[in-house]
């Protein structure tokens, strides 16, 4: 970890549904640094959308304590950290009653900016998306691809400069052209805009290949993190299947592929 | 004749700014009224299954009641509710006509209302709600921003139901006092003038086709984002509203209302008092169609002005006697009663208007029936039919304990139909009114009724009690008093019963005063 102090703090956070019966987050203390791009793996139900969704509090934590830039989130107006913290929603959670540039510039306009300068802020941020502004800005989602639909997701989430960015399994539902290509284009986002970045995602190869380190969850704990280097060094097992299937895969895909045909 | 050229329908021309003005003002409160407390009320309710289930189930009772006993119920409701704030503020309100029927109408237009607001706001995406919240809207935000406008296809589909319902059951705020599209449908079943209740059924049916075509236009408008078409739909009703207020605001407030019940004979009664006044240079109103049990508290608190109505009635419906007196004394003793409520009896027209058994006076003459004595000894055999509420009115107790009377089978129809009824033999006996011209068009015969159980029916004028002191309005009527004897008021009725052209209300009354007036006038 670098010296910067921490973005965003879990320390033992605990969260359970149905009167206790279900522990979705187990005790799970973690720290995400200035500018570092954390991805959170796990299988459906291991707790990572519960984690995320603490940390803006869409949802309340039973115990243990969560900081957002070194405030104590409880203490925290919830509806103004939500402005403060940028989020993309699995499969785009646009507006389908807005078009794209109100879509966007939805949070600005939350917090009062005027028309002229938020409609700057949209053409800017469709640039930065790689969205062309004046085929797009009139558009509405459901004339959009899946792709189109998830960089414009994308675009919102940044429209009130935030520093801190929550993704979950943002590019999970296109294929695996336009994800890669999305995903390269978010990961040059990150680096150019000095993001902090938590991605939640089931594919360990998209964490392996974009993020700085990966945190992995299981049943509610955090059973592993680190960068991928650290993580195959660890000895549980379950880590070292979710590593496994990358990197056969690629083996398989190596002598399946002729070198130098591609 | 040209069924275009029939009088009738420019009679019915004359009243439609009236009575459609009146019918889009009373469906457009209610309207109102409903979606002012149904909107809050789904939205709160939406999150909470408890209340949910309770608003709606209150509301589909609420739509199990029968539109017209929905709206008679308002009315002593009101009633009541006027007499306490007079006595605890010290001032009332009027428990007749429009409040009621806009009260009824409003509760009847909740239930499609509430049901597609809360399933519309249900049905959004919660992947949508919570991205709502993660961009950092407040509840309220969201709600104004993100759900209704979501939902609105939903609930606009729920507000254009209401309003057709409205505007369909509005016809039956006549009965209360509402002059609405009710008034032809009621006027034209007493009096058997099918035009009209066509005219008023084919009116009603277009309102509510218009509305409903407005509030579609505004539906599309918002829901592709068409501010034209919003615009144009919303401008279509206001002028709707618009259009309606101006003759009422252009009519003058100080006419003299006169007031009917729901039969042929009342309406002519109203009609002739009405001409009445404007021969003496007075402006008059009708309010026809009032049921029996509202017409009397319509008149002692001065919502309408003068109606005619009959002594028994009067004795043992409004004042609840049992005893029934001799012709003259009960009319004194009516009278006594009367001036505690400050309500005139103005006189009696010369007619009675009782209710008598009748039968087929062959049939009568045959079975050897001369009185209802005779009948009682074979009645076990036949069949009765009344109007809607003799069966449940004094007399009707009083004749069977007298005579021992029992039917095999009893049954309740619209007045107009017994006659032909029993002139068919669908029935064997009806209770029918002395005063109607149709015992002498179908040869029928009223049986006597030699106990006397059966209170005398005198008509008399009745005047309210602000109108006390009107010399003009007791100089206006007082040739009618005393001038209409049964006969007369037989062919009356029996003209307003033809159906044909000449049987409108007015015509009869016409006719009858060329009849009954006074040498000289």
């Amino acid at each position: 970890m670098s010296g910067a102090p921490p973005q965003i703090t879990f320390t033992h956070v605990a969260k359970s549904f149905d009167g206790g019966r279900v522990k979705a987050v187990d005790d799970v203390s973690l720290q995400v640094g200035r500018g570092e791009f954390l991805a959170i793996v796990g299988s459906s139900g291991s707790g990572k959308t519960t984690l995320l969704r603490l940390a803006n509090r869409l949802i309340e934590a039973d115990s243990g304590h969560i900081t957002i830039a070194g405030e104590d989130v409880r203490a925290a107006d919830p509806v103004a950290l939500r402005r403060r913290i940028g989020t993309v929603f699995q499969s785009g959670g646009l507006f389908p009653h807005m078009s794209v540039a109100a879509n966007i510039g939805i949070t600005p306009k939350l917090k009062g900016e005027s028309g002229a300068d938020i409609a700057a802020k949209v053409d800017e941020l469709l640039d930065l998306v790689r969205l062309d502004r004046s085929q797009f800005r009139d558009r509405f989602p459901h004339e959009l691809s899946g792709g189109q639909r998830q960089r414009v997701g994308v675009a919102r989430a940044l429209a009130a400069s935030p520093n801190i960015v929550l993704m979950d399994e943002p590019f999970g539902a296109l294929d695996p052209l336009t994800r890669d290509a999305l995903c390269d284009d978010y990961r040059a986002l990150h680096e150019k805009l000095g993001l902090t970045t938590v991605m939640i995602t089931h594919d360990m190869t998209e964490a392996i290949l974009h993020a700085n380190r990966i945190a992995v969850m299981r049943g509610g704990k955090l059973v592993a993190q680190g960068t991928a280097a650290e993580l195959a060094q660890t000895d549980d097992a379950y880590v070292g299947e979710l590593l496994s299937t990358p990197r056969r895969q690629a083996e398989r895909l190596n002598a399946l592929l002729p070198r130098g045909a591609a | 004749m040209s069924l275009l050229s029939d009088p009738r329908w420019s009679e019915a021309w004359g009243s439609l700014p009236d009575y459609l003005g009146s019918h889009v003002r009373v469906s457009v409160a209610a309207l109102a009224l409903g979606l002012a407390v149904s909107l809050p009320l789904a939205i709160i309710a939406r999150n909470r299954p408890v209340m949910r289930s309770l608003l709606l189930g209150a509301a589909s009772i609420v739509q199990t009641v029968p539109g017209l006993a929905l709206l008679a119920l308002f009315y002593p409701l009101l009633l009541a509710a006027a007499a306490l704030t007079l006595s605890w503020f010290g001032f009332g309100f009027s428990a007749f006509g429009f409040l009621p029927a806009v009260l009824a109408l409003a509760l009847y237009s909740m239930l499609p209302v509430l049901r597609n607001t809360i399933t519309g706001l249900r049905g959004i995406e919660p992947q949508v709600l919570e991205a709502a919240l993660g961009v950092g809207m407040t509840p309220a935000q969201s709600l104004r921003i993100v759900e209704l406008p979501l939902a609105l296809p939903v609930m606009m589909a729920g507000i254009r139901t209401a309003a057709v319902w409205v505007i369909g059951t509005a016809t039956l705020s006549t009965p209360i006092g509402q002059t609405s599209l009710g008034n032809y449908i009621f006027a034209g079943l007493q009096t058997q003038n099918w035009v009209l209740v066509l005219f008023g059924c084919a009116a009603a049916a277009l309102l509510a086709l218009a509305v409903d075509q407005l509030l579609a236009l505004i539906e599309v408008g918002l829901a592709s984002r068409k501010n034209l078409r919003t615009a144009l739909g919303g401008a279509g009703i206001a002028a709707l509203v618009v259009a309606t207020l101006v003759p009422s605001l252009a009519s003058t407030t100080q006419a003299y209302v006169v007031g009917a019940k729901t039969f042929g004979e009342q309406y002519v009664l109203s009609a002739l008092i009405a001409q009445r006044l404007k021969a003496a240079g007075l402006s008059a109103t009708t309010r026809e169609g009032l049921g029996s049990n509202v017409i009397f508290e319509a008149l002692a608190s001065g919502d309408i002005d003068v109606y005619v109505d009959y002594s028994g009635t009067l004795w043992t419906n409004q004042f609840h006697h049992s005893e029934i007196k001799p012709r003259r004394q009960l009319l004194d003793a009516l009278k006594t009663e009367l001036a505690r409520q400050n309500v005139t009896l103005l006189g009696e027209l010369g007619f009675e208007n009782s209710y008598a058994l009748v039968m087929p006076k062959k049939q009568a003459e045959k079975l050897g029936i001369r009185s209802v004595t005779d009948l009682a000894a074979i009645a076990p055999a036949l069949s009765i039919a009344g109007d809607y509420e003799f069966f449940s009115r004094p007399e009707w107790t009083a004749l069977r304990t007298a005579y021992g009377l029992k039917f095999r089978e009893q049954r309740q129809m619209q007045p107009d139909f017994m006659y032909a009824a029993v002139a068919s033999g669908e029935v064997d006996v009806i209770a029918g009114y002395t005063s109607d011209g149709l015992i002498a068009k179908y040869d029928l015969t009223a049986l006597g009724d030699p106990k006397g159980v059966i209170p005398p029916y005198d008509a008399v004028v009745l005047v309210a009690p602000k109108r006390a002191a009107d010399q003009a309005l007791k100089d206006a009527l007082s040739p009618l008093i005393g001038r209409i004897d049964i006969a007369a008021m037989r062919e009356a009725n029996l003209r307003a019963a033809g159906g044909n052209s000449n049987a409108s209300a007015d015509a009869v009354a016409r006719w009858l005063w060329d009849k009954i007036k006074p040498k000289g006038m």
